[in-house]
């Protein structure tokens, strides 16, 4: 369930609202969930709500385990927590 | 002493509209094809005046082909129901590899509807069918009641000459046969659902409505007795399109979805609505089957086309019982391209 | 795109699916749930299963709102649309169910019932406010993920004062679905939960967080790894439970940590229980009734409540007998093995919740993947 994509905020607006893009298409949507939306956070939209901010280093961090786990031989995959 | 001339009050196409009398035969309906229509499409065959327009018919086989037209809205980023019919029209014919020769339009209005929208609708139709080297040589108009249409219907049919020499049908396309796509894919839906209140968007992209005799020309010049059949994937998307010919020919596919063009923003699009490319119409792109032998140079004469820039071999036709049009992803596996049973509706989930 | 096409990479997903070959003990068989409908529709649509080892089995679950919204509950809404003063609001995943005798709210809207899709609640508030002579019910579904977005309208509309909006909700709980799934001990054996592992729902869990599933983890001893949408997150969960597998742990792992943390949205949470009460017990199709698995508006917001504004009697129907979505959903019975898939049953004409929604296993595999049943058949003939 539950569609949700990387959005990224362009401009914020009066009653808790932004402009997100992706790849030019804009739309209009509600930041009322997320605390501190900056201009060029990331956000994942759903049902025109923001319903979390994309954490970069935890994107970085995600891609180099990945490229980790892909390596044979690997033992244990470090990194992942609870 | 000369009776005075009754003096003909001028259309107001500024303001006014379309009303009950406009589609009832008499003065203001032939005002109305005077004043919008007959301006719009300015050719020999409608300044005659008559009910038919009456031609020569050059020897061979022709083709026909009539579609009708409820798009909405009406106006759309990069084209309009007006320009949309016109190109719709003569790229069905040119499936058939033919060359349009003469469009005849029909129109339901509603009552209430603005002249100046009609014009804008009509003349965009005059040039799309001037740039096509074609004309509107005859048509006709009815008003209907408010409430009882969609702003305007339009219905065109259009005639063609078919080169000789050439076959080509859906029913044709055999195993090991090469699959040619025109260009990238999703364009016109997108474009078109942008504009549709609640689950619309701001975006820059544009219907890719265009005619494609052009680039048929230059495909027919280049391959012609090698193509097996060219059809213009609309509703239903590529998807749709792939299917109807694994049933009528009786095969199936194999397609590399890394090889289908698809614009970043439509991509967008679709992940913000939850639709897939390939379920979404295009107005402007074909599907060309063509002998394995000959691709490579049919290919070449498309990317040197300007309706066909960005054409590629998308994959091949396979031999399969069940039909199917089996799909490698860009990520690697595999899966099929369903033939949806009705047209494709956003989601959330 | 960023943050969606970098997790998308094809050789990097064959490379950590060698991995997983390397990984999954030979002569073991593993066999994963992935709860969510958004996960099995990304396992279909990118063809991850041809990536896998053959050991390594992907089961479907329900995790998929309009797969397990009961038929009654269509009918409600067709019930409720058909009123000439109400103009519904849904989200589009709803016009094609069937209900009952066929219906559907795309029949109801070709018999003239002001039915509207719109793209988010918030649109339908907008809708009230634009339309005064119009009562405006929004069709509520969805899980966590989607609860606080109802919450949020919901606020909006007392703010504004509107008198002409209801929700007609039908949210639903994830960690009561998970354990209807799991809590399977009592059943006979051929009804028994055959799952080694779960891949938790990627953007419930923005909501709630990770910690909800802690206890299913330790009283189930199944390990859970909350995985992000993208094939490669789902390459990397699987991954990660073969590894929890085979060390014996059931722990719960958090794949998706750029966008899931342990404790979730707060601010959501807060807006969900603001508004928001669980009801008893609610009907799953496909599970049956459920305790503590819904909500429903609390008292306070009683006239944004739809159920409550137009007195809509809850009048269960039931599915097809044949039909065997509730072995399906429980990962018993896979969709080849119900009678009814490909015959009676297909996405045209949906039996049963697994086929109504593009992301419901009989849906899914119909969809993209039942070329792999040919090859299965083939071997065996």
């Amino acid at each position: 369930m539950c569609l949700a994509i990387p959005i990224r905020v362009e401009a914020l607006l009066p009653g808790q609202m932004a402009r997100v893009t992706l790849s030019g298409v804009s739309k209009i949507v509600s930041i009322a969930l997320v605390e501190n939306v900056r201009v060029g956070d990331y956000v994942l939209l759903h049902v025109g709500y923001a319903l979390t901010r994309l954490d970069p280093d935890e994107a970085e961090r995600t891609l180099d385990l990945m490229h980790e786990a892909a390596v044979p031989g690997l033992s244990a995959i470090a990194g992942y927590g609870a | 002493m000369s009776l005075p001339r009754l003096r003909a009050r001028k259309l107001d196409i500024r303001s006014g509209l379309v009303d009950l009398s406009h589609g009832a035969g008499g003065r203001a309906s032939a005002q109305l094809i005077d004043g919008i229509f007959r301006e719009a499409f300015d050719n020999p065959y409608l300044a005659q005046g008559n009910d038919q327009a009456v031609f020569n018919v050059p020897a061979g086989r022709m083709a026909m082909s009539t579609d009708g037209y409820v798009i909405w809205p009406l106006f759309f980023p990069g084209g309009d129901i007006g320009s949309l019919a016109v190109h719709g029209t003569i790229n069905d014919l040119a499936m058939a590899g033919a060359q349009p020769l003469h469009l005849t339009a029909s129109y339901i209005i509603e009552e209430g509807f603005p002249l100046a929208d009609l014009q804008r609708i009509a003349q965009s139709m005059g040039r799309a069918a001037a740039d096509a080297g074609t004309a509107i040589v005859t048509g006709d108009t009815k008003v209907v009641e408010r409430g009882k249409g969609d702003g305007v219907f339009i219905s065109t049919t259009g005639i063609g000459l078919v080169p000789a020499g050439l076959e080509l049908s859906g029913d044709r396309a055999r195993p090991g046969d090469c699959v040619i796509l025109s260009g990238s894919i999703g364009d016109h839906g997108i474009a078109v659902m942008s504009q549709r209140g609640s689950l619309g968007f701001e975006t820059d992209i544009l219907s890719d409505s265009a005619p494609l005799h052009g680039l048929v020309a230059a495909m027919i010049d280049v391959a012609g007795p090698s193509l097996r059949l060219m059809r213009d994937p609309t509703r239903g998307g590529l998807a749709a399109t792939l299917n109807e010919i694994a049933q009528q020919s009786g095969c199936g596919f194999r397609i590399e979805e890394a090889k289908i063009p698809v614009h970043p923003a439509v991509l967008a699009a679709c992940e913000l609505l939850g639709l897939d490319p390939l379920n979404v119409a295009n107005e402007g792109k074909l599907v060309a089957v063509v002998a394995p032998a000959a691709a490579d140079r049919l290919l070449a004469a498309m990317r040197a086309h300007p309706t066909g820039r960005q054409a590629s071999i998308i994959g091949n036709v396979t031999e399969d019982d069940l039909h199917l049009v089996q799909m490698t992803t860009s990520f690697g596996g595999g899966r099929i391209l369903d033939w949806l049973a009705g047209e494709q509706l956003p989601r959330i989930c | 795109m960023k943050y969606i096409d970098e997790y998308r990479d094809g050789n990097l997903a064959r490379a950590i699916a060698a991995t997983i070959a390397e990984q999954a003990v030979a002569g073991r068989h593993y066999r994963f749930m992935e709860f969510c409908g958004g996960h099995t529709h990304a396992i279909s649509r990118y063809g991850i299963e041809d990536l896998l080892p053959a050991n390594v089995e992907m089961v479907h679950g329900p995790g998929c709102p309009v797969c397990v919204l009961p038929v009654g509950r269509i009918d409600d809404a067709i019930r409720l649309a058909m009123r000439p003063e109400v103009t519904l609001c849904t989200y589009a995943d709803l016009m094609r169910v069937p209900a009952t005798a066929g219906a559907s709210l795309l029949k109801a809207k070709a018999a003239g019932a002001d039915i509207r899709m719109i793209y988010s609640p918030r649109d339908a508030v907008l809708l009230a406010e634009a339309e005064p002579g119009r009562h405006m019910v929004f069709f509520a579904i969805g899980f966590e993920t989607t609860t606080p977005s109802t919450a949020l309208a919901i606020g909006l509309a007392r703010q504004k004062a509107l008198t002409n909006f209801s929700v007609f909700c039908n949210h639903v709980l994830t960690p009561s679905a998970i354990r209807a799934i799991l809590d399977t001990d009592h059943l006979p054996e051929a009804e028994r939960v055959q799952v080694d592992g779960f891949i938790g729902p990627a953007h419930v869990s923005t909501v709630i967080g990770t910690s909800p599933y802690r206890a299913l983890a330790t009283q189930f001893g199944k390990p859970v790894v909350v995985a992000g949408f993208e094939p490669l997150d789902v390459v990397q969960a699987i991954l990660m439970l073969v590894r929890q597998v085979n060390e014996g742990r059931s722990e719960v792992e958090n794949q998706y940590i750029r966008a899931v943390t342990s404790e979730g949205n707060v601010i959501a949470r807060r807006a969900i229980a603001d508004i928001f009460e669980l009801r008893d017990s609610f009907e799953w199709r496909g599970l049956g009734e459920l305790p503590l698995s819904a909500l429903r508006l609390r008292p306070a917001y009683a006239q944004f409540d739809a159920e409550r504004r137009f007195e809509v009697i809850p009048a269960p129907a039931a599915d097809n007998p044949a039909c065997e979505c509730g072995a399906v959903l429980r990962a018993l019975k896979k969709p080849v093995d119900c009678r009814l898939f490909g015959t009676a049953c297909s996405p045209e004409t949906p039996m049963g919740s697994c086929m109504v929604s593009p992301e419901g296993a009989c849906a899914a595999h119909w969809t993209y993947g039942r070329f792999r049943d040919r090859a299965k058949i083939g071997a065996a003939a």
